[in-house]
């Protein structure tokens, strides 16, 4: 039953081209089916006779990775029906099914090919000079050894069951898991890939990168840190994931404010929204050491529901911006304004996206924020005022990264959609065509179905969170995300329906009570009367101002500079703003530090003299034979 | 029945939170005029600008699209939502269950986004600056919020509006310090929540601007009848009770906001002269004062 899925990954290597983009859609809305199917009977496994000599490829599908195919496969399906010809690039199918393959894998040398094809496929999907090909085989390593390390002494059987019965001590495995897939999801101080690889992406890339990839990434996070290390790991665990998620969710909202170009804006969003999810699985790991299991099962949920709700807005937003390079020709900011005229259709798919991105009832992303939101503050229930206070700040940084998230998606809309054309292209621009148009119009439709019923989502992912959590959250029902079975929590159709009964009231008053009609004028702008260059009103720098003031002093070492020319010069003023992450001067100088006492080391084995090039010969001889004799 | 007194409740609680925000908004000014030393408008007069306002044709920009038409009824509907939600003179409303701490702050939020869209909607310097700063403040105002919500939580086991106000009025002496230290966290909060938004609703005229009025001062009232049932629980009537009760619950509720408003104003004559980046330093200090607040409770209470 699973085998339309079972068959995307080897198929999706093999064509190319316009017959690839239309494979990829039946492929992928086949394994949405399968994978819905998968999640309502139950686990499959299937045994492949090629890979590994003697144990062969294992594939296995179950509630976990069945839940994380969804987003993956929805993201899939909306780019290959969006993307025109010249954006397919002949590799998106291949990525796809890597990443598909990632999901599907049944023991560690599957997970580990999938997620480093899935990688290699990234890297060379993004045009021009990327570290991510070291970055990735960095990974990979780790991630190679975090499984060699879970698997049993003597033997190396990689098989999930095996892997199983492990029972990892000390920090080894964590780090290197860490080390291993937080890369891909953007977790800080590895994000440093995503943001300068962006402003050259094709949209539909960066859409399958934000909407699949980084869900691939926290399933190898999930399903070595919950599942393969077995139940008993300790709470401290949850630790390293509570710091890196706060700090890569409040960085990522607040790139989100800074950039300029929408698909890198969308791109610092989704490193803020995987770190959000990332504390969620931390909360869920520390709740679980603690035997907390409602609690694990709340904060994993949170998790889980999170990602499925970006990974449908945030293909939805990036698909968009897709949409408006398209037909305007540029994607900065401070070039676009006023789509809201000529682009209806595509702006009002934006705005569910962005209402969504700013987590606003009832909209998708709400839901998910709330489970989060609500498993930070029952967390300290676990214990030991360290870790308490611990989870106080990273409760108060995940608010905080949440208000950037709205700030950033007002930002995002109110210039780009909204406001006066700030170019002629802008002002030309005219729909998106229909194909495009339909597939963000069932995006759309699905992340409101998704903010209306997140109870039914997360009802899905119930098998993964009793094997995971050792809870589900299913006493909540259908209709409500609740903390536990009697509690109150939050009921999506009920704020749904009390907001348009609100809504309805404010129509009828308006209708019946107040003044018909309207005048159309020009803007009055306080008096400083109608406004004639598109310049004076406010753009991507300007609305960041403030924030770059306060946040982007402290955190992103922000140094503005005003150039004004003097009295009587008509020259323009220049503003300029410079801003550096700090995770640069942890991360890559060390590595820099690295990379020129190496290179200057290899600068000098060239210029050896016949002599000395002959001793380090016979030196390394000598080393490597006292190694054979030792 | 206590469904049929829930929706009672709820009725009555709908008509209050109708009509009392110009009201409120008129008893403001007027103290705040003669606080100056001047004799002020009478109580009633937002209501009467409302109304001339509402029979008035609005006159928009030449740029604005629809959203702008329509973003002043979602700002509307969206407060009073929230104002549903929060309880004036008695628990258990019929909303209670929908009433949680978290949902309240969303709704706000989807107000206040559907203001700063407005505010860029029209092309125009104003608004935007307006839009820029008001969504700035919220995002300071973010984290102080969710940590006052997480001292709620670990005293009431919950982040329902309803079953925190009922805990908090049966709850001990010795949490006074805590609370104490949220509630300035949270006036700081509220005092840069409802402060001047004057700029986003610049364009705004005629039925239009009565709608972005009103929701202004729902906003005011929504504020403290928040903090009134979040930190002075006493006098609310408990869910199920008579008309003796929701009498002295009403009474409660107009004395908690009558104090409410009189601490508001002296705090902003002091805040009169902040500038615009003062207001993220003075909720910088009132996270300090959440944090503060938290910690201690985790020292004295454990919670292990």
């Amino acid at each position: 039953m699973a085998a339309g899925l079972f068959v995307l990954a080897p198929l999706s290597l093999v064509l190319s081209g316009r017959v690839a983009q239309a494979g990829m859609l039946g492929l992928s809305v086949l394994g949405l089916g399968a994978s819905l199917f998968g999640l309502l009977t139950g686990p499959v496994t299937l045994a492949l006779p090629v890979g590994q000599p003697g144990a062969g490829l294992h594939l296995a599908l179950d509630a976990l990775s069945a839940f994380l195919l969804l987003p993956v496969l929805v993201s899939a399906a909306a780019v290959a029906a969006c993307a025109s010809d010249e954006q397919a690039a002949p590799l998106l199918p291949a990525f796809v099914g890597c990443m598909v393959l990632t999901l599907l894998a049944g023991d560690g040398f599957t997970l580990t090919l999938g997620f480093s094809g899935t990688a290699l496929a990234a890297w060379s999907l993004i045009p021009g000079k990327s570290p991510l090909l070291g970055l990735a085989a960095f990974g990979t390593v780790c991630l190679v050894s975090a499984l060699a390390l879970l698997a049993p002494a003597g033997a190396l059987d990689l098989g999930f069951a095996a892997l199983r019965t492990a029972r990892p001590e000390g920090w080894a495995v964590l780090a290197l898991v860490l080390l291993g897939a937080g890369w891909a999801a953007g977790l800080a101080p590895l994000h440093l890939w995503l943001l300068p690889a962006h402003p050259t992406l094709p949209a539909p890339v960066a859409a399958l990168i934000s909407g699949g990839m980084t869900k691939v990434a926290l399933y190898v996070l999930v399903r070595v840190l919950f599942d393969l290390c077995g139940p008993a790991v300790p709470a401290w665990w949850g630790v390293p994931l509570l710091v890196t998620g706060a700090a890569s969710a409040v960085l990522g909202m607040l790139w989100a404010n800074m950039e300029s170009d929408l698909v890198s804006v969308l791109a610092a969003s989704t490193i803020g929204h995987i770190g959000l999810i990332a504390t969620g699985l931390g909360v869920a790991l520390a709740a679980r050491g603690a035997d907390l299991p409602a609690l694990a099962a709340l904060a994993l949920g949170g998790a889980l529901l999170h990602a499925l709700a970006h990974g449908l807005f945030g293909t939805l937003l990036l698909l968009a911006a897709g949409a408006v390079q398209d037909r305007v020709g540029v994607r900065l900011l401070s070039e676009l304004g006023g789509l809201i005229h000529h682009m209806p259709g595509t702006t009002l798919a934006a705005l569910v996206g962005a209402a969504s991105l700013a987590a606003l009832p009832p909209f998708a992303g709400f839901a998910g924020v709330w489970a989060l939101l609500q498993s930070l503050l029952a967390a300290p229930r676990i214990g030991g005022v360290a870790l308490q206070s611990l989870l106080a700040v990273t409760a108060a940084l995940a608010a905080l990264a949440v208000g950037l998230g709205a700030m950033a998606a007002v930002r995002l809309v109110g210039v780009a959609f909204l406001g006066r054309p700030r170019t002629p292209g802008a002002a030309e621009a005219y729909d998106a065509p229909r194909p495009v148009r339909v597939t963000l119009a069932v995006l759309a439709g699905l992340s409101l179905l998704l903010g209306l019923l997140p109870g039914a989502a997360l009802h899905l992912a119930d098998p993964a969170m009793r094997t995971l959590a050792g809870a589900d959250l299913r006493g909540a029902g259908l209709l409500l995300v609740a903390p536990a079975v009697d509690a109150p929590g939050y009921s999506a159709p009920g704020i749904a329906v009390l907001l348009g009964l609100c809504l309805a009231g404010a129509a009828w008053i308006t209708r019946v009570r107040m003044a018909r009609g309207e005048r159309r004028a020009p803007a009055w702008d306080g008096g400083f009367g109608p406004p004639t260059d598109p310049a004076t009103q406010y753009g991507a720098a300007s609305t960041a101002q403030p924030l770059a003031r306060t946040l982007g002093a402290t955190l992103l070492a922000a140094r503005e500079a005003v150039e004004a020319p003097p009295p009587g010069n008509p020259r323009p003023a220049r503003y300029g703003l410079a801003l550096r992450d700090p995770a640069e001067p942890l991360l890559l100088a060390p590595v820099l530090w690295v990379r020129e006492r190496l290179s200057a080391l290899a600068d000098r084995a060239t210029h050896l003299t016949a002599r000395q090039g002959l001793a380090v010969t016979i030196a390394v001889l000598l080393i490597l034979l006292a190694l054979r004799v030792w | 029945m206590t469904a049929l007194a829930g929706v009672l409740t709820l009725l009555l609680h709908a008509a209050l939170v109708l009509a009392a925000p110009p009201v409120l908004a008129g008893l403001l000014g007027l103290a705040r005029a003669r606080l100056l030393g001047r004799s002020g408008p009478p109580v009633l007069q937002p209501w009467r600008d409302l109304v001339r306002l509402a029979r008035k044709q609005p006159v928009l920009a030449e740029d604005a699209s629809w959203l702008f038409a329509a973003l002043p009824g979602v700002c509307v509907a969206a407060t009073l939502a929230a104002a549903l939600l929060v309880p004036s003179f008695a628990l258990g409303m019929a909303t209670a269950p929908l009433a949680d701490l978290l949902v309240i702050a969303g709704l706000l939020a989807l107000a206040r986004c559907a203001l700063a869209l407005a505010g860029l909607d029209t092309g125009t310097a104003a608004g935007g600056m307006g839009a820029s700063r008001a969504t700035l403040f919220a995002t300071h105002a973010e984290p102080v919020l969710l940590l006052v919500f997480l001292l709620l939580a670990l005293l009431a086991g919950t982040t329902n509006l309803d079953a925190v106000a009922a805990a908090l009025r049966e709850g001990g002496q010795g949490l006074r310090l805590p609370l104490g230290l949220a509630l300035l966290a949270t006036c700081a909060v509220a005092l840069a929540g409802t402060g001047a938004q004057d700029t986003l609703a610049l364009e705004y005229s005629g039925r239009h601007l009565a709608l972005v009025e009103y929701a202004a001062a729902l906003r005011l009232l929504l504020w403290l009848s928040l903090i009134a049932a979040m930190f002075l629980p006493f006098g609310l009537a408990p869910a199920g009770a008579g008309p003796v009760a929701w009498i002295v619950g009403l009474l409660a509720w107009a004395a908690k906001l009558g104090g409410l408003c009189a601490g508001l104003l002296l705090l902003e004559a002091g805040a009169a002269g902040l500038r615009v980046l003062d207001v993220p330093r003075l909720l910088g200090a009132a996270l300090l004062l959440a944090l503060l607040a938290a910690l201690l409770l985790f020292v004295s209470q454990g919670f292990a």
